[in-house]
């Protein structure tokens, strides 16, 4: 009795593990500094109808080409100035924040899908199963994938869901190869042999017992592809065959403006930094991710 | 090892042909070939015409048979808008593509091999944070951007370099950087990750009992067996450059393979097209057989396992 009491008062002593995870994930800056950029750009994209000064299609032809505000020639009518047809660049950029992160959020969960999927098997079944899905993966490598994917959005048309299948469907290579090492490497430990041992079936074993355990490392992924995606879509929206005009797309725009770059550099500057500034700080969380679930971070 | 490198060579025709197969089905499928063909403003009846003119109207394996016959014997078809053998039209663009690929795995090289050392050397250093820093910032960079931005500074306002064209070498220092970067990282990791590994080997602590001087072991014995990862990674990286190389040879209007097919695409152009996927596909599998062979040449243990 007095030893359990005694234990009891030891453990309020000691940070509980919900504490020690607080102190260790805002104790990264990287982590910190990442996902307050991406919050950040996030409110920016959810609000964009109430933080935009104006309508991002409206055009002004007696306006174009103007300065940002800190700029001489600037004014706060146009906070970062306007474009080659007088839209207003703040309010596009923000509308545009949602595209970016729609195109890289939806890849990835179209890729992690196959990926995910494909590796589980792999890793899983191994023998037969895993030489094909590396013969798979192989070939998915050897196409070279921006030409392929400027090829396919060109001939599909450029909308929105073409461009997201496309880039969805050809960056599931690392989530399938990280998937199988993971699966292989989990699948030996000895609960996935005693849930075998207790009759479960193979689907359950895979879903409930060994997906789990390997999240850590597929959110990590997940955030890659992420990047790679955003960074994908800019660069075919900036080759005239991804998303079309007059969508506001962060690629597109510097596409755009690119005729205009050496009299008003900022009309690429400010939506490459926005494409910059995002997909550094995606790849901050995922490199903070990565170092707070090693185990050898652990407490 | 020589039942190794076999199966190797099998394995990677095997996936050429699936790549072959793939990049057909996937143009031919993806859209109205004949449609884009014939442009917006064509009749139905002008459709059908050039569908039958160009055999697409038969169906899809019959198409890619007689097109994998041809392209068994060095007959890439012949492009649509040019009505030339797209074989020379992609061998009078190779050398330029070739030139950036190589030239930006240079560059990719010489940056990280040095700072991945001293990286090593001196671990949590100002070197190792810079290296950090520069990986880091290189990984989200857009590269078009990257290259426009070079495009401003050093051909704009301080007037070092050419924007556009191949005229001489000084035309490919800013597409070799802008294609080049993005590399880099993986370079910095491996070869700092590497030194470390050797570094705290037992035959290095033997190298120095010897009395041997330390660039002596740095570059006799550390940095030589250091190396071998960065060798096979840079065969591979240097397949990637060459298939991404599109983007960058477009902002700098390079006319080397990637342009051309970038040009392709736009004007529907599907014979080049296609065998502009195959041959970087083709260039890329090379490369990935020849880092497998070389590593399995160095390193017993993976052609036995």
């Amino acid at each position: 009795m007095t030893v359990e009491t005694f234990s009891g008062a030891e453990r309020i002593l000691e940070p509980s593990a919900g504490a020690l995870l607080r102190r260790r994930v805002f104790g990264h800056a990287g982590f910190m500094i990442g996902a307050a950029i991406i919050l950040a750009i996030l409110a920016a994209a959810l609000l964009a109808p109430w933080l935009a000064p104006h309508d991002p299609y409206a055009q002004d032809l007696t306006r174009r080409l103007v300065p940002p505000v800190w700029d001489a020639k600037g004014s706060w009518l146009d906070p970062l100035g306007t474009d080659q047809l007088g839209r207003d660049y703040l309010s596009r950029l923000l509308f545009g924040a949602r595209i970016s992160l729609l195109i890289g959020f939806s890849a990835a969960l179209i890729s992690g899908l196959i990926g995910t999927g494909l590796g589980l098997c792999a890793g899983y079944f191994g023998g037969r199963v895993d030489m094909v899905a590396s013969f798979v993966v192989t070939t998915r490598l050897a196409m070279p994938v921006v030409l392929v994917a400027l090829a396919v959005v060109a001939l599909a048309g450029g909308s929105l869901h073409i461009v997201v299948a496309v880039l969805g469907l050809l960056l599931w290579d690392r989530f399938a190869v990280v998937t199988r090492a993971a699966t292989h490497q989990v699948r030996q430990l000895d609960y996935v042999a005693a849930a075998r041992a207790t009759g479960c079936s193979t689907a359950r074993i895979i879903l409930a017992e060994i997906l789990p355990n390997i999240m850590n490392a597929l959110i990590v992924i997940a955030t890659i592809e992420m990047a790679n995606a955003i960074l994908l879509d800019a660069a075919l929206s900036f080759l005239g065959l991804g998303v079309q005009p007059p969508l506001p797309d962060w690629g597109l725009m510097v596409a755009e403006g690119k005729e205009y770059m050496f009299f008003s550099p900022w009309v690429i500057a400010i939506p490459g930094l926005a494409l910059f500034t995002l997909v550094l700080a995606i790849n901050l969380v995922g490199d903070g991710l990565r170092d707070l679930a090693a185990p050898e971070n652990r407490n | 090892m020589l039942a190794f490198a076999l199966k190797r060579l099998a394995l990677a025709l095997l996936v050429a042909l699936t790549v072959s197969i793939i990049s057909f089905s996937l143009l031919r499928l993806s859209g109205d070939l004949a449609q884009a063909l014939a442009g917006p403003s064509a009749t139905a009846a002008d459709v059908e015409a050039v569908r039958k003119a160009y055999g697409l109207d038969q169906p899809l394996w019959v198409q890619y048979l007689a097109w994998a016959r041809q392209a068994l014997h060095g007959d890439l078809g012949t492009s649509f808008f040019f009505k030339e053998p797209v074989a020379a039209m992609i061998a009078a663009r190779l050398p330029v593509t070739m030139t950036l690929g190589v030239s930006a795995l240079l560059f990719a090289l010489l940056v990280a091999l040095p700072l991945g050392i001293l990286a090593a050397l001196k671990p949590n250093s100002w070197v190792d944070r810079l290296a950090l820093t520069l990986s880091v910032v290189g990984q989200a960079l857009p590269s078009f951007w990257f290259a426009l931005m070079l495009m401003i500074l050093f051909g704009l306002k301080l007037r070092w370099l050419p924007i556009s064209g191949t005229a001489s070498w000084k035309s490919f220092v800013m597409p070799a950087i802008a294609l080049g970067y993005y590399g880099m990282p993986t370079f910095m990791r491996l070869t700092r990750a590497g030194m470390m590994e050797v570094l705290a080997s037992d035959y290095i602590r033997t190298a120095r009992a010897k009395g041997l001087r330390a660039p002596a072991i740095l570059l006799k014995h550390a940095l030589r067996n250091a190396i071998v990862p960065v060798v096979a990674v840079a065969a591979v990286q240097l397949g990637f450059f060459l298939g991404g190389s599109i983007v960058i040879e477009s902002v700098f209007a390079l006319h080397g393979v990637g342009y051309l097919g970038w040009e392709s695409i736009s004007r529907a152009d599907f014979p080049v097209v296609q065998a502009i996927v195959l041959v970087l596909a083709l260039f890329y599998i090379v490369l990935t057989l020849l880092a497998d062979l070389l590593n399995a040449f160095l390193d017993p243990r993976i052609r036995v396992g």
